[in-house]
């Protein structure tokens, strides 16, 4: 009698673990793949970023020195996208430094008075905006999901399959742009 | 902010929004909903916001029926929320019908169609945080329960450093601060009329609550009497009043009108009618949403200065500071802003630029921009069956 109880016990137990397993798996799984989502998202913002960048660059609203500092910003972050994380990183920041060297307060309000100028700077303000929601919410991803990686369980049982350590994206994407 | 839209291919078109406070009761939440969908429609957007609702009689076109609440104690009063097996399959059924390019969750863990919402949807979901909770009520919440609900929120919005702090500390997970907006257009289109004909000042909020600052006033009443002696006193918020009432003395007493409990429409009425909307809060407010409201109404506005009030106020260009908790100082200020004319036509002047910061057709460029960052081009919001055994259940009642 004592033996069936036991026996039942253990099969009880067990049945939970596995679904608990299992339901934690599926939870990793989840995560990874709102990670791979929002960093493509973060890719295409990114690179809308970069894009508006390089218009402003050759559409004549900059001066020929800035023009030329702000556009190698762009290309180099651009053709970065087969690189390293870390490096694309840098080379997204190093956009964001040229970005807010080239448009400072002054420059800014000489060329919201152009042909062109207000609509370009309007598309660049929402760019920005959207490469720092989509690096935040990417970030705030790879924290949930790196916090359950950590759990034993998790690891014990290599619940997250082969799938790679996810990493946090470190970029300055801060460009003071005015109002508009 | 200026967003271009022609550039920019319409990629969310159809907006979910689930509130999970009774459509029928007045609220923070269920304002701030309707306040949402209707700028956003106002942009073109689809919009369909589920609820709770007691009365389907007289329900806008846009809002779903999410079942009729249930009065439970939440969150330190009551509240009226939908659960159960018949709110999941209302919810399943709007989710699947609804097509949605975004899902937008207000208060996700609130135990009401919200959560069900979180576990019964998956793809491009955004939630906004609005209180801000201490820990052992969202433990309480089921560790597992919140998580899970958590780990799909692809984008969160909270309205108030608050409500970020609460997210941040408590559940772990990072917001972006998108504050409260106000309807501009709503409280402006309405003539001024001032029925009593002697001058008014306006008190709005919790009455019992120590930090909304009514006893201030009163302690300043006999003072701004003196100096005027036919204004009147509005008090419009919940709240028994008696405790007040006794301790005033008689003359005080004469000029003081309780309103109770005020709609909408009312507060706007006694936003137009008063000459000095007054609030004298003692502290605790994130952001002062009521301050804008009444300068969007064009009522002058004395305030006490407390550091978000100030921020609003725009330290004192667009209305008077006085110092916080001093009762002759705000009696200082209130007479002297009623005495000139000159200095109330020079606040509501810059009130009516400041608070096009706050107006929803600016707040909800913000929001927007959150929806297209957690949004992949021909991604849909569909129902998610896996892991969830109540939900199985359900499916099979779906096509009730």
């Amino acid at each position: 009698m004592t033996q069936w109880l036991f026996a039942g016990l253990l099969v009880t137990a067990l049945v939970l673990l596995v679904l608990y397993l299992s339901m934690t798996a599926g939870r990793l799984d989840r995560l990874h793949r709102r990670i791979d989502l929002a960093e493509s998202g973060l890719d295409a913002q990114l690179l809308r970023r970069s894009g508006i960048a390089l218009e402003l660059a050759s559409n004549g609203l900059l001066d020929p020195a800035t023009s030329m500092v702000l556009s190698e910003a762009a290309h180099s972050a651009r053709i970065s996208s087969d690189r390293s994380i870390p490096e694309r990183d840098i080379a997204e920041s190093e956009l964001t430094d040229a970005l807010s060297a080239a448009l400072d307060p002054e420059e800014c309000a000489y060329i919201l008075t152009e042909q062109g100028g207000p609509e370009t700077l309007a598309e660049l303000s929402a760019a920005v905006q959207r490469v720092q929601l989509s690096r935040r919410f990417l970030n705030d991803a790879v924290r949930a999901c790196t916090q359950l990686r950590k759990q034993r369980s998790v690891r014990w049982f290599h619940l997250a399959g082969r799938a790679p350590w996810p990493v946090f994206r470190e970029i300055n994407d801060h460009v003071s742009l005015p109002d508009l | 902010m200026v967003t271009n839209q022609s550039h920019r291919e319409p990629a969310i078109h159809r907006i979910g929004i689930v509130c999970p406070y009774s459509w029928d009761v007045p609220g923070g939440v269920r304002s701030h909903v309707a306040d949402l969908a209707a700028t956003l429609r106002e942009r073109g957007y689809f919009v369909s916001v589920l609820a709770p609702v007691d009365n389907p009689e007289f329900l806008p076109e846009y809002v779903a029926d999410g079942g009729a609440p249930t009065s439970v104690p939440y969150n330190g009063s009551v509240a009226r929320l939908s659960f159960g097996i018949k709110a999941t399959r209302r919810v399943r059924n709007w989710i699947r019908q609804g097509n949605f390019d975004v899902v937008h969750i207000h208060e996700p863990l609130a135990p009401s169609l919200s959560l069900l919402a979180c576990w019964a949807a998956q793809g491009p979901l955004v939630a906004t945080w609005h209180s801000s909770q201490d820990r052992s009520r969202i433990l309480n919440a089921g560790y597992y329960i919140a998580q899970t609900a958590m780990e799909k929120i692809r984008g969160s919005i909270a309205v108030s450093e608050a409500a970020r702090t609460t997210l941040v500390e408590h559940v772990g997970g990072d917001a972006v601060l998108i504050p409260n907006g106000v309807r501009v257009s709503d409280f402006r289109d309405q003539e001024g009329v001032n029925i009593t004909g002697s001058p008014m000042i306006l008190f709005l909020g919790r009455i019992d609550e120590p930090r909304k600052g009514l006893s201030v006033l009163i302690e300043a009443a006999s003072e701004i009497i003196e100096r005027i002696p036919s204004i009147q006193f509005a008090v419009a918020g919940p709240g028994d009043p008696n405790p007040f009432i006794e301790n005033m003395d008689s003359h005080v007493r004469k000029q003081f009108t309780f309103h109770g409990t005020v709609s909408d429409d009312e507060k706007r009425r006694l936003l137009h009618q008063a000459q000095v909307y007054v609030a004298p809060h003692t502290g605790g407010e994130s952001f002062g949403i009521v301050l804008v409201e009444a300068m969007a109404a064009g009522t002058p506005v004395v305030a006490s200065n407390i550091s978000a009030f100030s921020r609003v106020l725009r330290g004192g260009e667009c209305g008077e500071l006085f110092e916080n908790g001093d009762a002759s100082d705000l009696a200082n200020k209130i007479c002297a802003l009623i005495e000139s004319s000159t200095d109330r036509d020079r606040f509501i002047h810059n009130s009516n630029i400041r608070v096009m910061d706050f107006d929803w057709n600016s707040v909800v460029n913000h929001v927007i921009a959150v929806y297209e960052s957690v949004h992949t081009p021909g991604e849909k919001v569909t129902e998610d069956l896996r892991g969830q055994i109540v939900g199985r259940f359900a499916k099979r009642g779906v096509r009730e």
